[in-house]
């Protein structure tokens, strides 16, 4: 995951701040060097890491931070506060044209990704129930009208093409009407991927703005860029005043500086990142939220979002009154392992778990292939089993391991683990209680 | 022949034109703006080589080295410091002399993660290699991608070469499989394949690459097999992490540095040469056909600094 190693390093960094009860001086710019080195190694521009780092250390040598109870605390807040100014504070939509047809034009240098993620984002505009076209603008990669067509199919949105002789401006113009006369509300533009020096190629897209005049033009960056990612942002900005990035490939392991400095430097927000190459693996930027994940401060608000989409709620409060009661069985286990799946990569959901760092994280390496093993043995079991385990006895055991493919000493294991669970729902139920009448306090994820 | 030479000198001269500008001039201001050499020249020229994407270690012992140096040799003319860092990028971009092996037959795989410019190298490297005079086929291996096939057919043709290629979706592997009967039975000198892009830390993909890999070993034994990574001149720090993930599912060979005709410096091939001992082999400066050239590391120095 993108800004994993970023994560790590800054944890550790700020970790040692956090124990001690006073912070010299000379503390906190140890922790600075050690804090910018880690900038610097994940690609964030030199620029920008300076300037991070003199505001960082100016707020932390006032002396409310040195004699305040928490020192280390307190850095670690100001870090997480300047990391989230950096990034940029709020979500940032897309603006769509109050009573005509929006236009969204995509740019980006070769390679970014921006036909995958023209494809992306017009799946998640129909999702909230739009009537998205797409336009080929690419005329120069060979066969990338052919991809354009190949990604609108796969999402069932329409593609306007004409060939590749043909001017952009033209395909454009063309494509306007098109969408009119098909009732089609927002169009998107994929254009060609070119090089920001390239100023008869730029003076393309400017062309293609004058005509259009599109809501939105945005920047598609490879979230593996490294310095350069500013100047390219620059560039692209100062020719056709971005109205925002899309950042791809941050499932990859990139160290993501270039959303760290894209920000300050351009002054244009992130709107979504990419990852994968499904189509629905694309999100809105959350700067705040992924400034929470950095540090290692979970990010809960993401989660639940998700859990939302994925879980049923109706299910969901079935299983909480079944678990107050203790009456969680094997059949609400098998629900509740579905449900897990619609979440999708357990890896990415884990990371967003407030509390575990990205150390803790790396010997978390969730097998899919078990989950399944599990899944095996519960079908295996009859529908009796499910709801009474207790009547599982040896034979059933053995007919179990055989049915499900697996070893007597695995049925075992899963029978365990299920009665530990329960055990640890009775501790969760008499902890709630105590919380109640403590009042509720969170921990904080640092401690 | 003479003529084909200047304009291939000329061509590598124009597309590191801008790189050499952008770092050169700046390297120049530093160079000529100091009349001693301090710890702020010292500064100033190690975030110019940050952002060149040579990266915080490689940077760190640059600037250790020429430290020693300066105290070694009682040097104080500031412009002597740039044949000092010069002279410590050639040595991390020397590389030992290929001892040609006389196989009749190569096979050349080409991996990196996506739109790092894979197919098109593919392209224009057919194209170079036909015109020395060798008969080449190439394996559309990346069944993947939506008209990865279609945009490759278009190079071969440009190219001249043969393509044996199979339908999207189908397994890579046997297009792999295919492709070296194909290269035994028509006696060609040179084989190249083109695989999907893929990140380097998704582990079923890479698994698959080493598939690729072996069916390669194992099935075209004879042949010289040559493994060339792509990597993107603009990519940062994750460079180096890429050369090592890939180079654990199969060896390297060497680095096709691509797309370094914009403002990106490419930096990042020093420290994954000195660390993984991986060595450039060529460089991609536009997309026309005869845009790959063969990597001098004396000429990639001397455009950065000269």
């Amino acid at each position: 995951m993108v800004f994993g190693n970023l994560s790590e390093k800054l944890q550790n960094t700020l970790k040692k701040l956090k124990g001690k009860g006073k912070l010299s001086e000379k503390d906190i710019n140890e922790a600075m060097r050690e804090v910018k080195l880690s900038l610097l190694e994940a690609d964030v521009n030199y620029k920008v890491v300076r300037q991070f780092i003199k505001n960082v250390k100016e707020r932390s040598i006032g002396s409310e931070v040195m004699e305040s109870l928490t020192p280390g605390q307190q850095v670690i807040k100001i870090v997480h506060e300047e990391l989230i100014k950096i990034m940029g504070e709020q979500e940032s939509k897309i603006n769509y044209s109050s009573n005509d047809i929006t236009y969204i034009m995509m740019c980006g240098l070769q390679g970014a990704g921006k036909t995958t993620t023209t494809g992306k984002l017009a799946m998640k505009l129909k999702k909230e129930g739009k009537r998205p076209l797409l336009v080929a603008c690419d005329i120069y990669r060979p066969a990338a009208i052919k991809q354009l067509e190949v990604v609108g199919k796969s999402v069932d949105v329409p593609v306007f093409a004409i060939n590749d002789k043909t001017n952009p401006v033209i395909i454009t113009k063309k494509a306007s009407e098109f969408a009119r006369k098909n009732n089609r509300d927002v169009v998107i533009i994929d254009t060609a991927g070119r090089l920001h020096i390239d100023t008869e190629m730029m003076d393309e897209l400017v062309d293609i703005k004058k005509e259009m005049k599109p809501n939105e033009i945005l920047l598609v960056l490879d979230s593996m860029t490294g310095q350069d990612a500013v100047k390219v942002a620059d560039t692209f900005n100062n020719f056709l005043d971005v109205s925002g990035v899309i950042l791809t490939k941050i499932d990859g392991d990139a160290r993501g500086g270039a959303a760290l400095s894209i920000r300050s430097v351009v002054e244009k927000p992130i709107k979504f990142v990419g990852m994968g190459e499904k189509m629905d693996q694309f999100e809105s930027f959350h700067p705040d939220r992924m400034a929470s994940r950095i540090l290692g401060m979970g990010d809960v608000l993401s989660l639940i979002e998700k859990a939302q989409d994925a879980f049923d709620a109706k299910k969901a409060a079935e299983l909480e009154q079944k678990l107050r009661k203790q009456q969680f069985t094997f059949e609400d286990f098998l629900d509740q392992m579905q449900q897990m799946k619609n979440l999708g990569p357990l890896d990415q959901f884990i990371e967003m778990i407030p509390g575990l760092n990205s150390k803790q994280l790396k010997n978390v390496k969730v097998n899919e292939k078990d989950f399944n093993q599990i899944e095996a043995i519960i079908q295996s079991m009859t529908k009796n089993e499910r709801l009474n385990p207790t009547i599982i006895d040896g034979s059933r055991r053995k007919r179990i391991a055989k049915g499900s493919g697996t070893s007597v000493s695995q049925v075992n294991r899963l029978l365990k683990q299920y009665n530990e669970m329960k055990k640890m729902m009775k501790k969760f139920s008499s902890m709630e209680k105590m919380m109640k009448k403590k009042g509720n306090r969170f921990k904080f994820p640092f401690s | 022949m003479a003529e084909n030479k200047i304009g291939i000198f000329k061509k590598f001269k124009i597309g590191l034109e801008k790189t050499k500008k952008n770092l050169n001039t700046q390297i120049e201001k530093v160079f000529s703006s100091y009349k001693k050499i301090d710890d702020d020249m010292l500064e100033e020229i190690e975030e110019i080589l940050i952002g060149a994407d040579i990266g915080v270690n490689t940077t760190i012992e640059i600037i250790e080295y020429v430290k020693e140096e300066v105290k070694k040799n009682k040097i104080s003319d500031p412009n002597e410091i740039k044949n000092i860092i010069k002279q410590y990028m050639l040595d991390a971009l020397s590389e030992e002399e290929d001892i040609e092996n006389k196989a009749n037959q190569k096979v050349i795989l080409i991996i990196g993660v996506n739109g790092v410019g894979k197919t098109t190298s593919i392209g224009k490297l057919a194209y170079r290699l036909k015109n020395e005079g060798q008969s080449v086929i190439v394996a559309a291996g990346d069944t993947f991608r939506a008209a990865a096939v279609e945009q490759l057919a278009e190079w071969c043709s440009r190219a001249k070469v043969d393509l044996i290629s199979n339908i999207e979706g189908s397994d890579p592997a046997s297009v792999i499989y295919d492709s070296v009967q194909a290269a035994k039975a028509r006696k060609s000198d040179i084989l190249i394949c083109d695989t999907a892009g893929r990140l380097h830390n998704k582990k079923n993909l890479m698994n698959e690459l080493n598939k690729i890999s072996r069916i390669i070993e194992r099935e075209y034994s004879e042949a010289k097999k040559e493994v060339l990574l792509v990597i993107d001149a603009t990519t940062g720090q994750n460079g180096i992490i890429q050369a090592k993930m890939f180079k654990e599912v199969c060896q390297i060979d060497g680095i096709i540095l691509t797309k370094l005709d914009g403002t990106a410096k490419g930096g990042i091939v020093i420290p994954v040469q000195k660390e993984l001992g991986v060595p450039v082999k060529y460089i991609g400066i536009g997309e026309k056909v005869d845009d790959l050239q063969v990597f001098n590391a004396e000429a990639f120095v001397d455009a950065i600094f000269s």
